[in-house]
């Protein structure tokens, strides 16, 4: 079976730094797969790679075996690779209804129809009412953005990537700075997510890391440091020195 | 569609372009005016084309996010296409030449538009600016076919669609500014409700995102940009037709920065603020420039000043004040009647 997501000797170099260095990695079909490692590590890198906002220097990328190392941003979208952002990314003066109309319309590749009123037709309404519900966001849909509690922004900033029905996903730090009590919708969104998206999770926060993954990648210095299921991460004990802050010998 | 029987979620999303009555009322009052004030005819047909060469610029400014201090450079082509189409007996029919000189413009639009998208905000003040200097300076070089500093003189312009002639007072030259504002108001707001005009606004409020929704940011900028120009254009033309004249002056700085100002006055990013802004500004100037000739644009500077200060939401909700009351009780009447059968 083809893998959801292949990387084959990634390189991104920026001056004199190697941000990325000769990564390999791939993302089985379905899989819950997480990418950690500690501060500086490169883990936004990788993902700003993987969706289009930079250019490697060398490798290539593989989605469901076809390549897109060179395609633009919006074109890996519409390939099957969609993305989150550690900080919030969202259209500040558009309402989530207005936000999740547009991601609808835009996969539905509806975008350019200047002459037509927004989704006239009764499934995409469907669909929208859908996603609007499912991460908790009807009861807020007319207000902008801009004024929603941190933790809506949260929930739809994933809805806004889901809306694109992607193949595979790249969730970047999906609860990050999100207060206690808003973390359970947040992670229960992340837990619900469709098994037939193949997702890749770059993480801090460890409790969801080995609740969520079913692999583990570790990142070190931009290279690819260790890999395997979380329990075998758990038990590595150079793991463990590296970015739990244990020694070696322990 | 308004009229279109949707149910639920469509609903609300139907919702979200329906008319509103404030919207039919200005449109109302704008026809009330070929009855009311019938000796300002040449003041209300600079409105309208003004309002729809503002139009332009919010399009591209208000909803997309593009500045440009060069909005003058379309209108300008539309100007002098319209003025030659005359004056050469080239096309004589008015509604003809405006589509002519609104695509010339649009033309000019989509090439310049992959020079205006290389870079951010201050590039692109630098660019549109450039490209209307351009303009101007080739306006001026080929006077031969522009009329250098004089401008296009002796167009005499046919009837409108060959029935309506233009009268000495201006009327028909109104009425078909007005048409023609209507009409391409009608496009634009059909544009800004659409698809395409929601990625728009997604566009000018963080195109990092817009493309990681797989919206092709600069592909949709150039669309716009072109259409903007377009719609420059036309009020370009509309200028020519109804003056009968066409100068460098189409070309200039100033008016391109006057455009700014008025947009900036009416509001940006809700269509009516370029119709508002060109009433303001036009009636201010026509009132302000018979009281004080020479200092008139010291008051506008200071209607400026007052309007950052006090804010457009402000002034909006003491405008609209009397009119929501009425509509609030007309409403609650409406709701107690259909309680009582």
């Amino acid at each position: 079976m083809t893998a959801a997501l292949e990387i084959n000797g990634l390189v991104k170099r920026f001056g004199g730094v190697t941000a990325t260095r000769d990564l390999s990695l791939t993302v089985a079909q379905g899989a819950r797969h997480a990418l950690i490692g500690p501060n500086g590590a490169g883990k936004t890198t990788v993902v700003n790679l993987l969706a289009g906002m930079l250019r490697p220097d060398a490798g290539r990328i593989l989605l469901r075996g076809r390549d897109i190392t060179v395609l633009p941003a919006h074109a890996r979208v519409r390939a099957g690779l969609s993305r989150t952002f550690q900080i919030n990314q969202l259209f500040a003066d558009l309402t989530p209804l207005e936000t999740i109309c547009l991601a609808v319309s835009e996969r539905r590749g509806e975008g350019l129809r200047w002459w037509q009123s927004l989704l006239p037709d009764p499934a995409a309404a469907d669909e929208v009412e859908q996603l609007l519900r499912r991460f908790r966001l009807a009861d807020v849909m007319n207000v902008p953005t801009s004024h929603l509690p941190y933790g809506k922004q949260r929930l739809l900033e994933i809805a806004l990537a889901i809306a694109a029905y992607p193949k595979v996903l790249l969730l970047d730090e999906p609860a990050a700075g999100v207060p206690e009590s808003e973390r359970h919708d947040i992670l229960a969104a992340v837990a619900a997510l469709p098994r037939d998206v193949s997702v890749l999770l770059i993480e801090h926060d460890m409790n969801l890391v080995f609740s969520f993954a079913d692999r583990i990648s570790v990142l070190v210095g931009g290279a690819l440091y260790a890999e395997g299921t979380p329990d075998e991460i758990a038990r590595d004990p150079r793991v463990r020195a590296v970015y739990l802050g244990e020694p070696a010998d322990a | 569609m308004p009229w279109r029987n949707r149910s639920g979620f469509g609903e609300q999303i139907a919702q979200l372009s329906r008319w509103r009555w404030g919207e039919m009322l200005f449109w109302a009052l704008a026809l009330m005016a070929i009855l009311f004030f019938e000796n300002r005819y040449l003041l209300l047909t600079e409105i309208a084309w003004l309002a729809l060469f503002v139009l332009s610029l919010d399009l591209i400014l208000g909803y997309a996010g593009i500045v440009s201090l060069g909005h003058a450079a379309f209108f300008g082509v539309g100007a002098y296409t319209a003025g030659l189409l005359a004056l050469h007996h080239i096309v004589d029919e008015p509604v003809l030449a405006l589509f002519v000189a609104g695509f010339s413009a649009m033309a000019v639009g989509f090439v310049t538009s992959f020079l205006v998208m290389r870079g951010a905000d201050l590039t692109r003040l630098m660019v549109t600016l450039g490209i209307a200097l351009l303009l101007r300076e080739l306006a001026n070089r080929f006077s031969d076919i522009t009329g250098g500093f004089d401008g296009l003189q002796g167009i005499v312009m046919e009837p409108v669609l060959g029935l309506f002639a233009f009268d000495i007072f201006g009327k028909t030259s109104f009425i078909y500014c007005l048409s023609v504002l209507f009409v391409l108001f009608l496009l634009a707001r059909r544009i800004v409700h659409s698809p395409f005009g929601l990625s728009l606004r997604a566009i000018r409020n963080n195109p990092l995102r817009a493309s990681a929704i797989g919206i092709p940011v600069n592909r949709r900028l150039v669309a716009i940009y072109t259409i903007a120009a377009f719609y420059a254009g036309v009020a370009g033309a509309l200028s020519t037709q109804s003056s009968a004249l066409a100068s460098l002056d189409v070309f200039s700085f100033d008016r391109s920065a006057d455009l700014l100002l008025v947009l900036v006055i009416g509001g940006t990013g809700y269509l009516y603020g370029g119709l508002i802004g060109a009433l303001v500004f036009k009636l201010l100037h026509d009132v302000l420039s018979s009281w004080t000739p020479q200092y008139w644009q010291f008051w506008i500077g200071l209607v400026l000043v007052m309007l950052v200060l006090i804010g457009r939401e402000r002034m909006y909700r003491w405008v609209m004040w009397g009119p929501e009351r009425i509509g609030r009780a007309l409403r609650a009447r409406g709701m107690a009647k259909e309680k009582s059968p």
